[in-house]
C-alpha cells in the first residue's frame, strides 16, 4: 500500500471536504466534526463532474455523510454507497494522519462486480 | 436456475430486473436491448427536449446485472436454450423474459417513409433536428401520445396541426363532450385540430422535402416535420420466429404468470398478450415486471388485467379517466367559458360508481377513482366539485396508485406498523406516488386521516421548524450551529438544516457567511459565492443596481469575460452572468471587478437578487414616477439579506408594466401619487401574479411597509418556501399580512423595524471582505496539493463563438 501526503492536517477544516489529485486520480478527503477523517472518489456518479469534495458534510443515522453539490443525493463517508438511491455507490479510499501530515492510498480500482462486495 | 436473459432494456425489463435483485435472485442477470443506452423513463420523455438530459431520464443498472446496448436479438433457439445476437453470439439462458415493447405503427401511405415516430430519444434528436428548418408540423393521431408530440412540436416553434380519425380527440380516454372541451383548449394555444379526418398522403416538394399533409377531403396541411403517433404494434417477431404462440393481431400469448407457451419463456411489458389484451401504459406493464420477477424466483403472483384509468396533463390541460366509459346513468358538468368538463357514470340505481371523464379539472380523479365498482360516498353531483373528496373514507381495498398496484389498506398498514409519518415515508415503503404523483393529495389525507401528525420538522437532526429554529435563535441568542444542533437538535446536521441555520444566522447577525464554523454549513454556491454548474465550474454575477450600467463598467465585464474566457449572458434580472469558471478563477475575476467597483450579486444566495426597471418618467413618455432610481435605492437596501428564499422585485414606472412587477416576490408600480406595492408574486414553475397590499404609499411608506414584509416573511416562512406559497399558506391571507405590518396587531413592528435597520447599517460586500482574507481566499483551490493546477476534467467546446460544457460521459 503507498500512501501519498495531500495537505497538512490543519489545512482540513471541520466538516468541509479539499479535493486532493492522487496518481492522477481526484480524491475527495473530508474531516468531520469529531476529527475523523474519510476520502472517496471526487466523482458524483450522478452528474458525472468532479465535486464531492464541494458537498455538505453531515450526519445521517449517526452515519458520518456528504450531499453531493449538485443534485443532493447524500453519499455514506463510511462506505461510498449512496443513502438515497439503492444501487449506487463511489469508490472509498484509505486516509490517515502521519504526523502533521494528511496521508491517502488508492483504494485498488474494482471492476464492477468487486463493487458489490467490498464497498 | 441460475441465468435469466431479458431481450429488451426498456422500463418493463428495468422493472423486472429492479424487481429481481430486490428478491435477492443469486443467479446472473443479463439485459440486452437494441437502443444505444440502458432503460429510460419513457413516461418523461418529452422533458428530454425542455433540456432534461438522456442521462438524467436513465435508470440506474441495478448491481451486479449485466447490460449489453446497441445490440439486437435476431433468434431465439429454444431446444439450445440460447438467444443469438446480430453479431453472431451466444447467450446461453435458463428462464428467458421478452421484454421488446412496440413499435409505433405507421400506417402505408404515400411519403410515409419521411415521417418521424415518437417513441426513443433518438425519434426526439431527429424531429428537433428537422424542425430547426421548418415552420409547421403535422402530428398524425390524437391520442395520448400524439397530444404530447405536438405540444413537443409546438415547443420547438412550429405552426402544429393534429389530425386525428376519431370523430374527437382521445377517443380512448373522452367521450364526445369532453372531446369538444378538449378541442377548445388546444385550439386556443393556437394549434389546428382536424378531427374525423386523417391521411392520404405525405406531399414533397420539387426538392424532395416534405412540404405537407393532404387529408381525405383534399386539403393541404403545410408542414415540413409531420410525426406518426397513431399506435402501437407489439414487437412480437422474435416469439413468432421461434415459434412462441402470438395473438391475431399481435402479442405474445401469456398466462396470468406471465409465462409464454414456452414455460421457459416470460413476456412482459407492450410486447405480451394478457388474457387477450395488448397493455400500453407504465403502470400495467410494471405490474407484468413485478410478477414475472415474483415468478422466476418461487413466488405465486399472478396478472389478472389492469386498472386502465389515467390522468394527465397535456397541453396545460388535465385530462383524466377512470373506470367504464359508459353506464345506466350519467351526471355531467360543463361549464364551456371555463374548459371544464365532468362526467361520472352510474348504476342504474344510482348507488354504485362505474366510472368518470375529467377535461380541464381533473380534481375529482384522485378522490373518485378508488370508489369505482363501489357504493357511491356522496350524492353525484357534489362528487364533481373538487374538495368534497376530503370527506370521504377509503375501503381499505380501494387502489390509490394505479402505477405501483398499492391499495389504501396498504398505506394504512405502513402507517400503524412500520411507523410511517409523512408522505416521503409512504413513497419508500410502498411505491405509492413514485411513478406520475397524482395519487399524493390521497397520500396526505389518508395519513391525516390515520391521526399521523405530518412533521414540521426540518429534518432528522432538528424536530423544529424553520420558522420555531428562527425563534430559538433570536430569543436565546444563538450564534453558531453547534451551539444549537447540541442544544436544541441532534446529530450533526445535514444539507437541508445546514444552510439553513446558515440562512437564519445571517438574517439575524449579518457576519460574513464563511466566517469560521459558518463555512461549513454552506451550500457550495455560497460556499464559493459563485453559481455551480452542471460540470462544476461556476458562475459569476455582478450586481448593476436597477439594470443600469455605465459603458466603462460595461466594458469591463466584457474584458473580464473575453480574459478569462467565460461564456456570456444577459440574465433576465437586467444583469450578466459569465459562466465557466473555475474555482481559483474565482478570486482573480472578483480582483478585476472589486477594483472596477463591482460588488457581488449574490445570485448565488437565497437573498436579494435584483430589483428589474423600466427607463420611468426620465425618459419614458408614459412614465410617471422615477422608476430606475427607486429600483436601485430598493436593491442597495435590501442587497445581502438572506431569507427562506431568493428574493426578486422590480419597479413600474407606469401602469403599463414594463417591468413586469407583478410577477415578483415584491413589485412596485407608479401612480400619479406614488407608489403601489404589490406582494408574493411568483414566475417559474408556479407562476402567480402578486397581490396589491398598498395604494399610494409615498416612498418613506413603502420602504417602511417593504422592510416589514421582508422581515416578517423571513421570520415566519418555512425553509424554501417563496413568498407566494408562505401568502397562500398565512391563516387569514393578505388582510392579516396588511393589519400585521400595517396595522401592527402583533405588536412586533417595532422590532422588524429595528431588525431592518441594522441589516442595511451592517451590510459589506463578501467579496471584497473575501478577497481581503487570505484565510478564507486559501479554500478557492481545485486541489489541495496542487493550489494551481486547473481540474482537467473540465472539457470545454465551442457553440456561437463561446465555450460549452462537455461532460465525460
Amino acid at each position: 500500500m503507498s500512501w501519498t501526503p495531500i495537505c497538512a492536517y490543519d489545512a482540513l477544516l471541520p466538516e468541509r471536504g479539499v479535493c486532493a489529485l492522487v496518481g492522477g486520480e481526484q480524491v475527495a478527503v473530508f474531516r468531520t466534526y469529531d476529527g475523523d477523517l474519510y476520502a472517496l472518489d471526487n466523482l458524483d456518479p450522478f452528474s458525472g463532474a468532479y465535486v464531492l469534495s464541494r458537498g455538505i458534510v453531515g450526519t445521517r443515522k449517526g452515519e458520518p455523510t456528504v450531499a453531493s453539490p449538485l443534485h443532493k443525493q447524500v453519499f455514506s463517508l463510511v462506505t461510498g454507497r449512496c443513502l438515497d438511491e439503492e444501487g449506487v455507490s463511489v469508490p472509498v479510499h484509505a486516509v490517515r494522519v502521519n504526523g502533521a501530515r494528511v496521508e491517502v492510498s488508492l483504494r485498488q480500482r474494482a471492476g464492477v462486480g468487486a463493487l458489490a462486495g467490498h464497498v | 436456475m441460475s441465468r435469466i436473459v431479458v431481450v429488451g432494456h426498456g422500463p418493463a425489463a428495468h422493472r423486472f430486473v429492479e424487481r429481481l435483485t430486490g428478491n435477492g435472485f443469486a443467479g446472473s442477470v443479463t439485459v440486452i436491448g437494441e437502443e444505444p443506452r440502458p432503460a429510460y423513463d419513457r413516461v418523461a420523455l418529452t422533458s428530454y427536449l425542455s433540456g432534461v438530459s438522456a442521462d438524467e431520464l436513465t435508470y440506474a443498472v441495478p448491481e451486479g446485472v449485466v447490460t449489453r446496448t446497441a445490440t439486437r436479438v435476431t433468434a431465439v433457439d429454444r431446444q439450445a436454450r440460447h438467444v443469438v445476437t446480430a453479431d453472431g453470439g451466444r447467450t446461453p439462458y435458463d428462464v428467458l423474459v421478452l421484454a421488446t415493447g412496440s413499435a409505433p405503427f405507421v400506417p402505408p401511405v404515400p411519403g410515409a417513409e419521411h415521417a418521424f415516430v415518437y417513441r426513443t430519444i433518438e425519434d426526439l434528436d431527429a424531429i428537433r433536428t428537422a424542425a430547426k428548418d421548418a415552420v409547421a408540423g403535422v402530428v398524425v393521431g390524437g391520442g395520448l401520445l400524439g397530444l404530447e408530440a405536438a405540444d413537443a412540436l409546438r415547443a420547438l416553434g412550429l405552426k402544429t396541426h393534429i389530425v386525428e380519425m376519431s370523430p374527437w380527440l382521445m377517443p380512448r380516454q373522452v367521450d364526445e363532450g369532453g372531446g369538444s372541451v378538449l378541442k377548445g383548449h388546444i385550439e386556443r394555444l393556437g394549434l389546428g385540430v382536424h378531427a374525423g379526418s386523417g391521411v392520404q398522403e405525405i406531399v414533397t416538394g420539387s426538392d424532395g422535402r416534405v412540404a405537407g399533409v393532404r387529408t381525405p377531403d383534399g386539403t393541404l396541411l403545410e408542414a415540413q416535420v409531420v410525426v406518426f403517433s397513431a399506435g402501437v404494434r407489439p414487437r412480437d417477431e422474435l416469439a413468432r420466429s421461434c415459434g412462441l404462440e402470438v395473438g391475431a393481431r399481435g402479442g405474445v400469448v401469456v398466462d396470468s404468470a406471465m409465462r409464454t407457451s414456452d414455460p421457459s419463456i416470460y413476456a412482459i411489458g407492450e410486447c405480451a398478450l394478457a388474457g387477450g389484451t395488448v397493455y400500453g401504459l407504465v403502470g400495467p406493464c410494471n405490474t407484468m415486471a413485478e410478477v414475472a420477477a415474483d415468478r422466476v424466483t418461487g413466488g405465486s403472483a399472478t396478472f389478472e388485467g389492469a386498472d386502465l384509468s389515467t390522468k394527465l396533463k397535456l397541453l396545460g390541460v388535465e385530462v383524466a379517466q377512470f373506470g367504464a366509459m359508459d353506464g345506466a346513468l350519467d351526471v355531467t358538468y360543463m361549464d364551456p367559458v371555463a374548459g371544464v368538463y365532468k362526467k361520472l357514470f352510474v348504476s342504474d340505481d344510482a348507488r354504485t360508481l362505474l366510472g368518470g371523464i375529467c377535461v380541464g379539472d381533473a380534481s375529482p380523479y384522485a378522490t373518485l377513482r378508488p370508489f369505482v365498482g363501489k357504493e357511491l360516498p356522496a350524492a353525484p353531483a357534489d362528487l364533481l366539485f373538487s374538495g368534497a373528496g376530503a370527506a370521504l373514507d377509503l375501503p381499505d381495498e380501494a387502489q390509490v396508485c394505479s402505477c405501483n398496484n398499492v391499495c389504501a389498506g396498504d398505506i394504512r398498514t405502513a402507517i400503524a406498523e412500520q411507523g410511517v409519518t409523512d408522505v416521503p415515508g409512504v413513497k419508500a415503503c410502498t411505491r405509492a406516488g413514485t411513478t406520475c404523483g397524482s395519487c399524493v393529495p390521497m397520500l396526505k389525507q389518508l395519513l391525516e386521516k390515520s391521526g399521523v401528525e405530518l412533521s414540521k420538522a426540518l429534518c432528522e437532526h432538528f424536530a423544529y421548524s424553520r420558522a420555531e429554529l428562527f425563534d430559538i435563535v433570536r430569543v436565546r441568542g444563538v450564534t453558531t450551529f453547534s451551539e444549537l444542533v447540541s442544544a436544541h437538535g441532534q446529530g450533526r446536521g445535514c444539507d437541508i438544516c445546514k444552510p439553513a441555520v446558515a440562512s437564519i444566522l445571517a438574517s439575524l447577525h449579518n457576519g460574513h457567511v464563511l466566517e469560521g464554523e459558518r463555512a461549513a454549513l454552506q451550500d457550495t454556491n455560497d460556499a464559493f459565492l459563485a453559481n455551480i454548474q452542471k460540470n462544476g465550474t461556476y458562475s459569476v454575477v455582478p450586481r448593476i443596481p436597477g439594470g443600469e450600467i455605465t459603458p466603462e463598467k460595461l466594458i469591463v465585464i466584457g474584458e473580464v469575460a473575453r480574459d478569462f474566457g467565460l461564456y456570456t449572458k444577459i440574465t433576465g434580472g437586467q444583469r450578466i452572468d459569465l459562466f465557466g469558471a473555475r474555482v481559483e478563477q474565482l478570486p482573480e475575476i472578483w480582483r478585476r471587478l472589486v477594483d472596477a467597483g463591482f460588488e457581488s450579486g449574490h445570485a448565488y444566495g437565497k437573498a436579494l437578487r435584483t430589483v428589474k426597471s423600466c427607463v420611468g418618467s426620465t425618459w419614458c413618455r408614459y412614465g410617471v414616477q422615477d422608476s430606475v432610481g427607486l429600483a436601485i435605492a430598493l436593491e442597495l437596501r435590501y442587497r445581502g439579506l438572506r431569507s427562506p428564499h431568493k428574493l426578486k422585485s422590480a419597479v413600474s414606472g407606469c401602469a403599463r408594466e414594463c417591468a413586469e412587477a407583478r410577477s415578483k416576490d415584491f413589485g412596485v408600480i407608479a401612480t400619479e401619487q406614488g407608489w403601489n406595492l404589490y406582494v408574493g408574486g411568483n414566475g417559474g414553475f408556479t407562476p402567480r401574479h402578486a397581490d396589491l397590499l398598498a395604494t399610494d404609499l409615498s416612498t418613506d411608506e413603502l420602504l417602511r411597509t417593504i422592510d416589514r414584509f421582508l422581515m416578517f416573511y423571513i421570520r415566519t416562512a418555512d425553509r424554501l418556501q417563496r413568498t407566494a406559497a408562505w401568502l397562500e399558506s398565512l391563516d387569514g391571507g393578505l388582510d392579516y399580512l396588511r393589519e400585521v405590518i400595517m396595522e401592527d396587531s402583533l405588536g412586533i413592528c417595532a422590532d422588524l423595524d429595528a431588525q431592518m435597520e441594522q441589516h442595511v447599517a451592517t451590510y459589506a460586500d463578501e467579496w471584497r471582505a473575501t478577497l481581503d482574507d487570505p484565510g478564507k481566499l486559501s479554500r478557492f483551490v481545485s486541489f489541495v496539493n496542487a493550489p494551481g493546477m486547473p481540474d482537467p476534467s473540465i472539457v470545454f467546446a465551442s457553440e456561437r463563438g463561446q465555450i460549452r460544457p462537455v461532460m465525460a460521459r
